[in-house]
């Protein structure tokens, strides 16, 4: 007989949940993927690349020397002739076969992307993979119309394109590269990061089975030296990077009078805008979602947490119980909100920047909740009493740490927004129509966002302001960078 | 008193919830969550064509859900109509389970104010132990904020001891602004509980809904102190719906409220799915429908 008291006994937490790794195949070893086939490295060597959840080794990855570049390169050249006199309707079913295979492979590219690096699998399965696929998809659609692109102009591919992507959206970023320059008629050589390349060789494992032909993709992992190497290249006609503002400027440099264009997508410090008649819950989902995304590790999070003065107090207490409701933990378990910090190297930087934050002055509040003992790990963080002179209110910390400042008036938000040197996103949160279309046109950032963060689609164009960089990828003008118009 | 009340950003709000409807809930979180679901139940029938027979049958089922499995608790309250909640009261007499009732002209609310006094009187007076009223939709959209909680506060008056359930009727309201803004309403007139919907409607607790309920909850308790509980009535009728709203009441408004005294799922068909999957975690195999008693 059923009673009363086993209502009361009855406690409820989700038990773990973990996708199985096991239907991945992962190759114990992988060489460079070098004119369509996967070759031993000539003078580059051989690098574990380890998950930062556990500091286990999943797989070891061939590093490219500088020969291995400049045998990429060549392959590149080699096949960009053949590759651009296609027709762009050729060109597209190639691409069309990718995204198809990437979805074919959804589930194992978001169990890697989530063990080489450190993101819950939520976030990989929901977002990087499709949005991967729909970049080659939305591309595919654009390869036999490009020069409507450019109001029916006559245009040709740049040729051989060097592309180097950052560690935090692995598979997203080099398809956001390979996806336009492909559809415009170029060839590639992409260069994964140093920590992050595994999903970049399950995609030259698809573009093999996707026939695409030799030398078209060459996929040639690397730390900063092989970089460096890349786009030292004689024989490169663009270059194309994602990453760090400080590295940014040592490829400009290294480009400088040798007429390669060049689109640069790096850093941010990006302001979220709260107005005091925002939907307050909504906003703090939003202000959640874009700094907690992806552990922080996101060029464009929302780091900069302005709210106006009337509603700092209660946005602030909304926030810091929302964040110890936050699930930190295994990133492939699919309650995890927040995964594991890339590498210990990245972990030590938020560490330190977070130690300046206190010694300046601003008050922290880690949320308290207990992390794995293996792995590199930072608990969501919240700083308050943040003035603007402070580091942390200046400096790309990339990691799960916001600094709140507040404002008073509309004319003050966007000053203060608009006071850094960079410029890549912003959001802006009000129930006000007026007042949002007013405030972003006066935001100096390539992105803004009204009421949402960190929403992407591959027909938008994202891109910066000021030290985030120029060019834009994304839709019509992300096609722009990788074409030269002759007519 | 002028006091902003927060908007609700549709956009926003759904995208949450949609992203909680994504919690994996496995293995034993699924079989505790179905049994605390079920000790949340406010089993229902609310038609014309009820009679004694019915809700006695009703009640049983109420008591002991699947005399199979003892694990399964009681659920938490059996809801009919006032002409019949006596009926419920003498079967349930001693067994924990609570006997509750509509009132208030229950579903439309188009009655005056007196008739739906009496209405409340009668059933508390044939035993009701907790009171769902409707509050007046038609006072709400023409804009009369001050006669919506008059009528609250009256009815909470001649409840007496029955805890009082005040239902919004979200479907009939046109936007979560105006959800937020009656449940704060009849959370200031001295509800209890708030409660989505009559089940009479086109919809009622939807994810978005609900949400937006608990977080007007939240934001009450975190300024007054009084504690709320939340009644999710009207479409969920799956297992899966229910875990789903329990995620949304753990992830906002926390464990306190994962507890029949603060949250009630108004059902009549749920009980059964909720028992068939329980026993499919204990099997491994679906039951046929007819395994379980329809009442």
């Amino acid at each position: 007989m059923a009673t009363q008291e086993q209502r009361t006994s009855i406690t409820w937490d989700y038990a773990p949940a973990p996708e199985s790794p096991e239907h991945v195949r992962l190759r114990d070893s992988y060489g460079l993927f070098i004119d369509g086939s996967f070759v031993d490295p000539g003078d580059g060597t051989r690098v574990a690349s380890v998950n930062p959840a556990t500091e286990e080794p999943v797989a070891e990855v061939a590093f490219a020397g500088p020969g291995d570049v400049r045998r990429a390169v060549q392959a590149a050249r080699a096949a960009q002739a053949g590759w651009a006199a296609l027709s762009g309707l050729d060109r597209g079913k190639y691409l069309f076969r990718v995204a198809r295979l990437i979805q074919e492979r959804a589930r194992e590219l978001a169990v890697v992307e989530s063990m080489d690096g450190g993101k819950p699998i939520r976030e990989s399965r929901d977002v990087d993979v499709p949005l991967a696929a729909a970049h080659f998809f939305h591309y595919a659609g654009w390869a036999d119309k490009v020069s409507y692109a450019m109001g029916g102009r006559t245009v040709e591919p740049l040729g051989v394109a060097a592309q180097i992507v950052p560690w935090n959206f692995p598979l997203l970023m080099a398809a956001w590269k390979l996806a336009p320059a492909l559809a415009a008629g170029n060839t590639a050589v992409l260069k994964p990061a140093e920590t992050t390349p595994l999903t970049a060789l399950l995609l030259a494992e698809i573009l093999q089975e996707a026939d695409l032909p030799p030398g078209v993709v060459s996929i040639i992992p690397g730390d900063g030296a092989t970089g460096s190497a890349l786009v030292r290249e004689p024989d490169i006609d663009k270059v194309a990077f994602t990453g760090s503002t400080g590295v940014g400027k040592d490829i400009q440099a290294a480009l400088a009078g040798r007429g390669i264009p060049l689109t640069l997508e790096l850093g941010g410090k990006s302001a979220n805008v709260v107005f005091e008649d925002a939907a307050i819950d909504q906003a703090v989902e939003g202000i959640v979602n874009g700094i907690f995304f992806n552990q922080g590790h996101v060029c464009c999070a929302g780091s900069r947490l302005l709210i106006q003065e009337s509603v700092a107090e209660t946005v602030v207490s909304k926030l810091w119980s929302r964040m110890e409701r936050l699930r930190v933990g295994d990133p492939l378990d699919t309650n995890t909100d927040v995964g594991a910090i890339n590498s210990r190297e990245q972990l030590h930087r938020i560490e330190a920047l977070v130690a300046s934050g206190e010694e300046e002055g601003a008050v922290r509040r880690t949320v308290s909740c207990s992390l794995p003992d293996r792995g590199f790990w930072f608990a969501p963080t919240l700083f308050t009493d943040v003035a603007p002179a402070h580091r942390i209110a200046a400096e790309e910390i990339f990691g799960p740490v916001v600094s709140v400042l507040t404002f008073r008036t509309q004319a003050e938000a966007i000053e203060k927004a608009n006071s850094t040197p960079y410029g890549l996103a912003a959001g802006i949160w009000t129930d006000k129509g007026s007042k949002a279309f007013e405030v972003a046109a006066a935001l100096q950032a390539g992105v803004v966002w009204q009421n949402t963060y960190n929403h992407f689609d591959p027909s938008a164009a994202f891109g910066g302001y000021k030290e985030s960089g120029f060019g834009r990828e994304g839709g019509m003008s992300g096609l722009r960078p990788y074409l030269r118009v002759t007519r | 008193m002028i006091r902003r009340l927060p908007h609700v950003d549709r956009v926003g709000i759904e995208e949450r919830a949609a992203t909680l409807g994504k919690r994996s809930i496995k293995t034993s979180a699924k079989e505790q969550g179905i049994r605390l679901a079920v000790s949340m139940v406010d089993l229902t029938t609310l038609e014309g064509s009820d009679t004694p027979g019915k809700v006695r049958h009703l009640c049983a089922k109420a008591v002991c859900p699947a005399p199979t499995m003892p694990e399964i608790p009681s659920v938490a309250a059996v809801c009919v109509y006032p002409s019949l909640v006596g009926v419920a009261r003498e079967a349930l007499d001693g067994t924990g389970v609570r006997a509750a009732s509509v009132s208030t002209a229950f579903p439309s609310g188009q009655a005056s104010l007196d008739v739906k006094l009496r209405d409340t009187e009668d059933a508390v007076a044939a035993g009701a132990e907790e009171i769902d009223m409707v509050i007046s939709r038609e006072a709400f959209l023409a804009g009369d904020d001050a006669r919506v909680m008059e009528e609250i506060v009256r009815v909470k008056d001649v409840c007496g001891d029955a805890h009082l359930k005040v239902i919004l009727e979200t479907a009939e309201l046109g936007s979560y602004d105006h959800v937020r803004h009656a449940s704060m309403l009849a959370m200031e007139a001295g509800a209890d509980f708030i409660k989505t919907s009559t089940g009479k409607a086109a919809s009622g607790a939807t994810p978005g809904v609900t949400l937006v309920m608990l977080e007007a909850i939240r934001d009450y308790v975190e300024r007054t102190g009084r504690v709320v509980g939340m009644k999710a009535a009207g479409g969920v009728s799956t297992s899966k719906a229910a875990l789903h709203r329990l995620v949304l009441v753990k992830e906002t408004l926390g464990d306190e409220w994962l507890t029949a005294e603060r949250f009630r799922i108004g059902a009549s068909s749920l009980l059964n799915d909720l028992l068939m999957q329980y026993q499919k975690t204990q099997t491994g195999r679906y039951a046929r429908p007819e395994d379980f008693s329809k009442e």
